[in-house]
């Protein structure tokens, strides 16, 4: 075993097809548009697709320890609808309300988690409640219609630049999701990422190794709202205040965490993967429209890609795995 | 020479180009047990999936009553009169009795099923075995094991099966249980049924079958009454090599004591009080049921003791929770590898430092330099660190257990049925590991009820009966006296 | 639940007890009903208001219906270890089929219905072959067909398309005494499934395969045929009730379906129910006390003109309550 000597990027099962989908499309963009034909065009995709690759790996987290969040798309427009309220369109309640917002995403996550782990209520009914509680609650608080306005300085991380050398203008919404992503792949590697897959896998392995899989999962669903609270930030400040701004992201995002081939269920799937799916999704819509695809038809194409990366992933690894037999099976040391 | 039901001829399979069966013959013959031996990996689950219509074999022929038949899926091999329990049983625990026995096979009266005759009939197969205690109509959740088994039985007697094939049915059984099958078997068998019995376990073998085949790496070896075969032919047998020095020998003088109890107990387990010392191994022993997993769950912090006294190396601890246990230097291998020991769509990699990143803090959970080291002191057997173990054999699987145990160091080990399911061989390799480790300083608890293998490898055995320990016996106790303790008829020297 | 704590319970639970009664999910979802009802009748009576009066009645009843149809249906795909959130736009789809079809001329009623039928049973027999051949977890490829559907709905329609001739919508509006004809209707479909479910083998097979799907291969059950068998049975369900909205709007409505949050509401009222979201346990009277509880809910939040808002936020929290409680009394499994 000489994986010290010979390090190379080592990729999860299933990370590779995404990758190679989201490289296909990367290059059909180049010759569908001329937009894309410099770097501009291409940061301009990432900072649009920002706000799902968040939400992706948020999403990423509870579905690899075993859970569902289908609360996130509500969430989100309850963020944004909260935040035009709280602002009011004066910057100065921007800081606050950020530092409110995200305090917001933490807490419906804990609630989220601590009923799953405490109550013992599946997760998919625990967020399809939440789902429900945050989409009424939030119109009964606005009467029915977002009220208030953004201000300028809260919608700069959502749609402002910051000058870099070399790279020129950089959105915002790219270092932040840099940042994120970063900091998930450093998350997942680490213990307490590799023991967060292995509860999805064997809760009760973790919990007789000694580990805390309550607290592990309620992790994974706080992580999840509190990237859910920063995506709406994002979004907000892109497309501005909508009651419609988060409907269907949940469902958005988990079709993009099995594009990039994590199993349903936990236990397997790499973060860079779910990004990665997001982005693929992001740049599929964007082909689509400049090849003169109806926006009505985004749905469709979604489901059908949807059903397709699961279906490729229940015979693919199949066959991955049965070619792999046949080498022979050498003394690990 | 009774009559043959079924044979198979020359049967051959592959997965993908990696042949798993390479020409075995196998005649089954009214009222015969025919056990079926071999190390893990030798085929026979394969072999018992061609027959029950999983598998189609690549080539060879399947006759039945001198017919050549074909199966294309589990419902032709049933049709045909073929039964399998196989080694997880294969019941709906939220459904009756009763539709578990017809399930896939329901009686349809005028568009209905008939639910009348399933319960009628289904009590006239329990009352035909002599297990009028069941109730057709009761939930299987609410059936101990060994009367699940009975249900799988009535199961396969409902479909008129002619050919029984068991695969490790006493694996899930307490002992008494055992008994109450190997009648149950022997009846069946005396009514003219055709059984295929498969068994890791020498002596339940001896004790039912009348004729032995043995494969080996998917091959057949050998076939003959079990009258002419001695236990030492059969294991040559299967493993292509004498296995004279199956236990290791025992090491010297044990040192200072590592984990005591002193009436302890709780709602399982009562007046515990034993001593384990460093480098020595003691052996539990005593009927399923006895405590004797309770004592390693109670002490591990599953359900903790609530009564008496636990000392860790003289000092008296509090073990609430299985986080705490770790921390104090005890690893537990569990009696159950999947449910309980191993994530297995993860990696080897990452099973092995699973305790150490799931119980340990900062720099300790994330150290893996000495992975390298640690794998290889277990010996496994795998492609590489990043091979997912559920790909791995029972024997490399449970070396991945004992390793993750060892990346946290502990010094008292406690393994409760380490190797169940796993072949003579890998047998041998977990006995001389966990001699080496008694022989370096861990003090060892083990339990098991494959008695040989206790009073092979105990330096000292408590015995358990309702609870409370029976009575304590030397190294190389005999199987009596063991067992005398556990039913509680004898009486052995107080520890 | 840790097997852990499961092997304790299920020790606990052997230990001798005498038939008492029980608590099972079913009861404990109609005594619920029953207490919601005397609460909502004594909080409608403070505001100075009737909840069960013929109006009341008809209200609450003429809300399960549809619900409780596409619940019903939902029931079935839940039971086998499946489930189905293509029904929502399902229902739009086949209430513009029928409305189209039947372009206010009576003669075409019965060819709508038979279309209707065989359009809605091609999408459960599509989700159905995703699931077994395509070997797609029921959850995405139902999510996937209802995104197919919705991008068909979007891409061809923006409102409500069609009518229905004045002689259908007696199906939406016809009562007998204070009960409707849909409603009635309704609960002889629920009755046909529950016999379905509880006396033929298929219904047998569908336990069987929620309950634990490689037990009931190795048994000889045709797994793939159970499964494709619910999920047609399933839209079916979810194409009457389109047809249903059709009579009562008069006319196609492509989101009628989506408006209402049938997909997640129907499993909401079959997880109410006491059916277990893994399969294998539950059934279709406990859906129908489910169904009635929410749209009871809907109705005393309207006689009591609460903000509507409020009763998703109450519709949420019965839930989570709701299973939570039945996770405490069975000591049941996680199971996503």
């Amino acid at each position: 075993m000489n994986s010290r000597l010979k390090w190379r990027p080592r990729l999860t099962d299933g990370t590779a097809p995404v990758l190679v989908v989201l490289a296909v499309l990367l290059v059909a963009l180049a010759f569908a548009g001329p937009a894309y034909s410099e770097p501009a065009g291409y940061l301009a995709l990432l900072k649009r697709a920002a706000p799902l690759v968040i939400l992706a790996i948020g999403q990423y987290l509870v579905i690899v320890s075993g859970g569902f969040d289908l609360s996130v798309g509500s969430l989100v427009t309850a963020e944004v609808v909260i935040a035009a309220r709280l602002i009011n369109g004066d910057d100065g309640n921007t800081v606050w309300v950020v530092a409110l917002l995200l305090g917001f995403g933490v807490l419906v996550g804990l609630v989220n988690g601590l009923i799953t782990t405490r109550l013992l209520v599946p997760s998919f009914i625990v967020t399809l409640g939440m789902l429900l509680v945050l989409d009424g609650a939030v119109f009964l608080w606005t009467g029915g219609a977002p009220r208030g306005a953004l201000s300028e300085s809260f919608r700069v991380p959502g749609r402002g630049s910051l000058e870099i050398p070399v790279l020129g203008q950089v959105p915002w919404s790219v270092l932040i999701l840099l940042v994120v992503l970063v900091g998930a792949v450093l998350f997942m590697r680490g213990g307490t990422g590799r023991t967060l897959i292995a509860v999805g896998d064997n809760e009760n392995a973790v919990r007789l190794a000694g580990g805390r899989v309550d607290r592990l999962r309620l992790l994974a669903f706080v992580s999840s709202g509190l990237l859910a609270a920063l995506a709406a930030i994002l979004l907000a400040g892109f497309a501005g205040v909508s009651a419609q701004v988060g409907r269907g992201l949940e469902f958005r995002a988990i079709t993009a965490v099995v594009l990039g081939g994590v199993l349903l269920g936990g236990g397997r799937g790499s973060v860079v993967a779910a990004a990665a799916g997001a982005l693929s999704l992001e740049a599929l819509f964007s082909l689509l429209k400049l090849v003169g695809v109806s926006g009505a038809l985004e749905s469709a194409v979604q489901g059908v890609i949807i059903i397709a990366a699961v279906a490729y992933a229940a015979h693919g690894a199949g066959l991955r795995q049965k070619l792999r037999i046949r080498k022979p099976a050498p003394a690990l040391p | 020479m009774s009559e043959v039901v079924a044979r198979l001829d020359g049967i051959t399979k592959s997965f993908l180009g990696v042949p798993v069966l390479r020409g075995v013959d196998l005649e089954l013959r009214a009222g015969e047990v025919h056990a079926l031996m071999g190390e893990n990996g030798a085929g026979k689950s394969t072999l018992l999936k061609v027959l029950a219509g999983v598998h189609r074999p690549d080539s060879g022929r399947i006759l039945l009553g001198g017919n050549e038949v074909s199966f294309a899926t589990p419902r032709d091999a049933q049709a045909a009169g073929i039964a399998i329990i196989h080694q997880e049983l294969n019941l709906l625990p939220h459904r009756t009795v009763a539709e578990n026995v017809f399930l896939g096979r329901e009686p349809v009266r005028r568009g209905q099923v008939d639910r009348r005759a399933m319960v009628a009939e289904t009590r006239r197969l329990l009352d035909w075995l002599g297990e009028d205690g069941i109730d057709p109509e009761a939930g299987v959740v609410r059936l101990p094991v060994a009367q699940r088994q009975v249900v799988e039985i009535v199961k396969a007697l409902s479909a008129d099966a002619r050919v029984l094939a068991m695969d490790e049915p006493t694996a899930a059984l307490a002992d008494h249980e055992v008994e109450l099958l190997y009648d149950l078997v022997a009846r069946l068998r005396d009514r003219g049924m055709a059984i295929l019995y498969v068994s890791h376990r020498m002596r339940e073998v001896f004790d039912l079958s009348q004729r032995i085949t043995v494969l080996k790496d998917g091959a057949f070896v050998t076939c003959s009454p079990t009258e002419e075969l001695t236990s030492d032919q059969l294991v040559r047998h299967m493993v292509g090599r004498p296995l004279d020095a199956l236990y290791p020998e025992r090491p010297t003088e044990p040192g200072e004591v590592r984990i005591s109890l002193r009436d302890a107990g709780n709602d399982r387990v009562r007046d515990l009080t034993f001593d384990v010392r460093a480098g020595e191994i003691v052996g539990l022993a005593g009927l399923q049921g006895s405590g004797r997993s309770a004592i390693a769950r109670a002490i591990w912090g599953v359900e903790p003791f609530t009564a008496g006294v636990l000392e860790r190396d003289g000092e008296p601890v509090r073990i609430p929770n299985p986080r705490t246990a770790v921390r104090k230097g005890i690893g537990y291998v569990t009696e159950d590898r999947k449910g309980e020991g191993l994530a297995l769509r993860q990696s080897v990699r990452d099973n092995a430092l699973l305790v150490r990143r799931a119980a340990l803090r900062g720099q300790a959970a994330r150290r893996a330099s000495d992975l390298a080291a640690l794998l290889k002191s277990v010996n496994v057997v795998a492609q590489g660190p990043h091979q997912e173990v559920r790909y791995l054999s029972g024997g490399n699987q449970q070396k991945v257990v004992l390793g993750k145990w060892l990346a946290v160091r502990p010094n008292v080990l406690i393994v409760d049925e380490p190797t169940r399911g796993i072949d003579v061989g890998a047998k041998q390799a977990v006995y001389q590991l966990l001699r080496d480790l008694a022989a370096d300083g861990m003090a060892i608890l083990m339990i098991s009820s494959e008695l040989p293998e206790l009073i092979g490898m105990s330096d000292r055995i408590l015995v358990m009966h309702e609870g409370a320990i029976a009575g304590a016996l030397p190294a190389g106790a005999s199987e009596e006296a063991v067992m005398g303790l556990a039913t509680g008829h004898g009486i052995g020297e107080v520890a | 639940m840790s097997v852990v704590q499961e092997k304790v319970s299920v020790v606990r639970r052997a230990a001798p007890q005498g038939r008492r009664f029980v608590l099972t999910p079913t009861v404990t979802v109609y005594l619920a009903l029953v207490a919601l009802l005397v609460v909502g009748s004594v909080l409608v009576g403070l505001k100075g208001g009737v909840l069960l009066d013929e109006g009341g009645i008809l209200n609450i009843l003429t809300r399960s219906t549809v619900l409780g149809l596409v619940a019903v249906g939902q029931t079935m795909a839940i039971v086998t270890g499946s489930l189905d959130l293509s029904v929502a736009y399902l229902i739009g789809l086949c209430s513009l089929v029928a409305a189209e079809t039947m372009a206010g001329d009576t003669s075409m009623i019965a060819p709508a219905v038979v279309l209707v039928l065989v359009v809605a049973a091609s999408v459960g027999l599509v989700n159905g072959l995703v699931i077994t051949v395509l070997k797609a977890n029921a959850f995405i490829a139902t999510l996937g067909v209802a995104l197919i559907l919705r991008g068909y709905l979007e891409h061809n329609y923006t409102g409500p398309a069609g009518s229905v001739p004045r002689a259908f919508q007696h199906l939406g509006y016809d009562r007998i005494g204070p009960i409707p004809a849909a409603t009635l209707l309704m609960l002889l479909i629920a009755a046909g499934v529950w016999w379905y479910l509880r006396r033929t083998r298929t219904g047998y097979h569908m336990y069987a395969v929620g309950g634990d799907i490689e037990v009931a291969r190795l048994s000889g059950v045709r797994t793939s045929r159970t499964i494709v068998t619910a999920h047609v049975l399933c839209s079916l369900m979810a194409g009457l009730a389109g047809i249903f909205l059709a009579s009562r709007l008069g006319s196609g409505a492509p989101y009628v379906g989506m408006d209402a949050g049938y997909d997640l509401e129907s499993i909401a009222a079959v997880v109410l129910g006491g059916t277990v979201l893994a399969g294998g346990r539950g059934g279709v009277v406990g859906t129908i006390g489910g169904v009635l509880i929410l749209s009871t809910l809907d109705t005393v939040f309207d006689d009591l003109a609460v903000d509507p808002f409020f009763k998703n936020v109450v519709r949420g929290v019965v839930l989570i309550i709701a299973v939570a409680l039945y996770a405490r009394s069975k000591g049941n499994g996680r199971t996503s």
